[in-house]
């Protein structure tokens, strides 16, 4: 059995949610290669709270953009859920965006033009269900947004804002929470209140949760850390 | 749920949204009014061709039914005519044009004959000429150049009194005595008419008698009944009316394909942040050109509307300060073709905007400022 292969094989299992092995991503500027990630191997058990922390330019956010499928690999293997995200057509990497990632950026990244709700509910038409998930009543209660529900972002502080974005990362039940830098643009009260909330999510829904961020204050709120320097993992 | 979207993006830039509208109206309404005031001229000319009550209409042999120039026809046909078996009554009309008026001739009949073939005018105020300089003109000649009984009116250099304001749909707008109105235009030796009407005894001859006329004046004169002339009075007998509303057609297109193509343009790079937020929630490309499409029908559909109801503004502006010199109907048949025109605008002015979206890569999108 190639590694590979095993490495699929221990994924599908359900033991990991996510393994990487040998990842490489270059991007092409011009007439030269920039190398961004150079060989990343990393596991993420099913319902681990993990930081990935490093300084700007260290890979981390091509990492969460590779796992997110918002961009192909060069090169290695990447697991999501069983699925080897490399082999992946575009067409099929919508798909997993649409079922089993959640995203949670720095900017929130609201459609400024929809309510909360719609906000919320535009993840669910895009990913063909309609019907709130059992449970999210009490993930709304949790966020504590269920009263802001009605409001255009505009009309939402940034804590409230990262919230409905938090909420809307959740409502198709994904695999897995991605979270990029997501106390960036929140003062130190809302970004205790948004880890709280990610800690609260992983440790009562068991929901899966990667977050990157470059702040190990916020990174404390993880079961695990990892380190990126220069397009590799350099500690854990 | 992309609907709620589309219009929320459309209300949310309101401001753009209603001049893209508006443009898309205008286009609207251009094609709508140019249709209605080809229609409504044509139709008042029929109206006052049927007017005149005649059976048989009778023009040079080599005229064509639109054109119309003085004193092509020797007067004396008119009593040949009238001597003819059948012919209740010959009356021939010399038609002038007037500087400064482009589709209002003046029409010079034998007024007393005339009133006896068409049953008369109804004289809204005044009564039949008087002098030879009398003048009758209908109420919607009356009602542009604000013409009263008694007014001296100056036409052809010449003095007219205003005799009579008469309902509109008989024969013209300007009726004078055919024997003045040969003298001022050189046509009274030997006296000459344009054409001639001929009022049969028995209507139902008239196809019967079209053709003996036709026989007996081979190489002089043409003669069709009244209903076949009249028929004749649409925008697909003349080619070149037809060439114009194709040209302002595609001019149409062009202006709405222009103004959604903007519109959607700077949509595009505006929104690129939230085109990339849908594509990280797992839109398809197909998802965001379809949003993008929703909003140019969506435009078009407001500015269709918009445009019908400017079409009805356009005519009541023209029926009231031009009735004389256009005549506008509502053209509720062209609403729909109208419609697709600027509906085919929009979705051309959408489809590059809109493959630029759905091409958009989403962490580029996610990172614009």
């Amino acid at each position: 059995m190639s590694e590979a292969s095993a490495v699929g094989e221990r994924s599908q299992t359900g033991l990991d949610i996510i393994r990487v092995r040998g990842l490489e991503k270059v991007y092409h500027v011009g007439d030269v290669d920039v190398p961004a990630l150079r060989g990343v191997d990393l596991d993420v058990r099913r319902g681990e709270f993990l930081a990935v922390i490093g300084p700007s330019g260290s890979g981390k956010s091509t990492l969460f953009h590779i796992l997110g499928g918002l961009a192909p690999p060069t090169a290695g293997h990447v697991y999501l859920d069983g699925v080897d995200l490399r082999g992946l057509k575009e067409s099929e990497r919508t798909e997993m965006r649409q079922k089993k990632v959640g995203f949670v950026f720095q900017k929130y990244n609201l459609l400024p033009t929809l309510t909360a709700r719609d906000n919320i509910v535009i993840a669910q038409s895009l990913a063909g269900t309609s019907d709130w998930p059992p449970g999210f009543d009490s993930i709304l209660t949790l966020l504590g947004i269920k009263h802001r529900l009605d409001h255009k972002p505009r009309a939402l502080s940034g804590g409230e804002q990262q919230r409905v974005a938090i909420a809307r990362a959740l409502v198709n039940e994904p695999a897995i929470l991605l979270a990029d830098e997501p106390t960036g643009n929140l003062d130190t009260a809302n970004s205790n209140a948004v880890l709280d909330i990610l800690r609260d999510l992983n440790h009562r829904v068991g929901q899966t949760i990667l977050m990157i961020t470059h702040n190990p204050e916020a990174a404390a709120f993880a079961d695990r850390t990892v380190t990126m320097r220069d397009g590799r993992i350099v500690g854990s | 749920m992309i609907n709620k979207l589309v219009l929320e993006n459309l209300k949310d830039r309101w401001v753009r949204t209603l001049l893209s509208a508006l443009v898309v109206g205008v286009q609207v309404m251009s094609i709508l009014t140019l249709i209605g005031l080809s229609r409504g001229m044509l139709q008042e000319s029929a109206a006052h061709a049927k007017g005149t009550a005649a059976d048989i209409f009778l023009k040079p042999d080599s005229q064509g039914t639109f054109s119309f120039s003085t004193g092509q026809l020797s007067e004396k046909f008119v009593d040949f005519l009238a001597k003819q078996p059948h012919v209740k009554q010959a009356v021939g009309v010399l038609m002038s044009p007037i500087q400064g008026e482009l589709i209002t001739p003046m029409n010079g009949v034998d007024i007393p004959r005339f009133e006896k073939m068409s049953g008369g005018f109804r004289y809204l105020a005044g009564g039949p000429p008087q002098a030879p300089d009398d003048l009758i003109v209908d109420e919607y000649y009356a009602r542009q150049h604000k013409l009263h009984v008694g007014q001296i009116v100056k036409l052809l250099n010449h003095n007219w009194r205003v005799c009579a304001v008469v309902q509109g749909g008989v024969l013209g707008r300007l009726i004078v005595q055919l024997s003045t109105l040969q003298r001022l235009t050189a046509n009274a030796a030997p006296p000459r008419v344009s054409e001639i009407l001929v009022k049969l005894d028995n209507p139902a001859l008239t196809d019967q008698e079209v053709a003996h006329f036709n026989q007996l004046l081979r190489g002089n004169l043409q003669a069709v009944s009244m209903e076949a002339f009249v028929s004749q009075f649409s925008v697909n007998n003349i080619p070149q009316l037809r060439a114009f509303i194709y040209v302002i057609t595609v001019i149409a297109v062009i202006v709405g394909f222009l103004v959604v193509f903007l519109s959607m343009y700077t949509a595009v790079i505006e929104r690129t942040r939230e085109i990339g937020i849908l594509k990280a929630l797992g839109a398809k490309p197909l998802t965001i050109l379809d949003i993008l499409v929703r909003e140019a029908v969506v435009l078009a559909l407001v500015g269709c509307i918009l445009g019908i109801a400017f079409s009805f503004g356009t005519k009541a502006l023209i029926m009231t300060f031009m009735p004389a010199s256009l005549h506008a109907v509502n053209v509720p048949d062209w609403w729909p073709i109208a419609g697709a025109i600027a509906l085919a605008g929009a979705l051309l002015g959408a489809t590059y905007p809109g493959l630029k979206a759905a091409r958009q890569d989403a962490i580029e999108a996610l990172a614009y400022e």
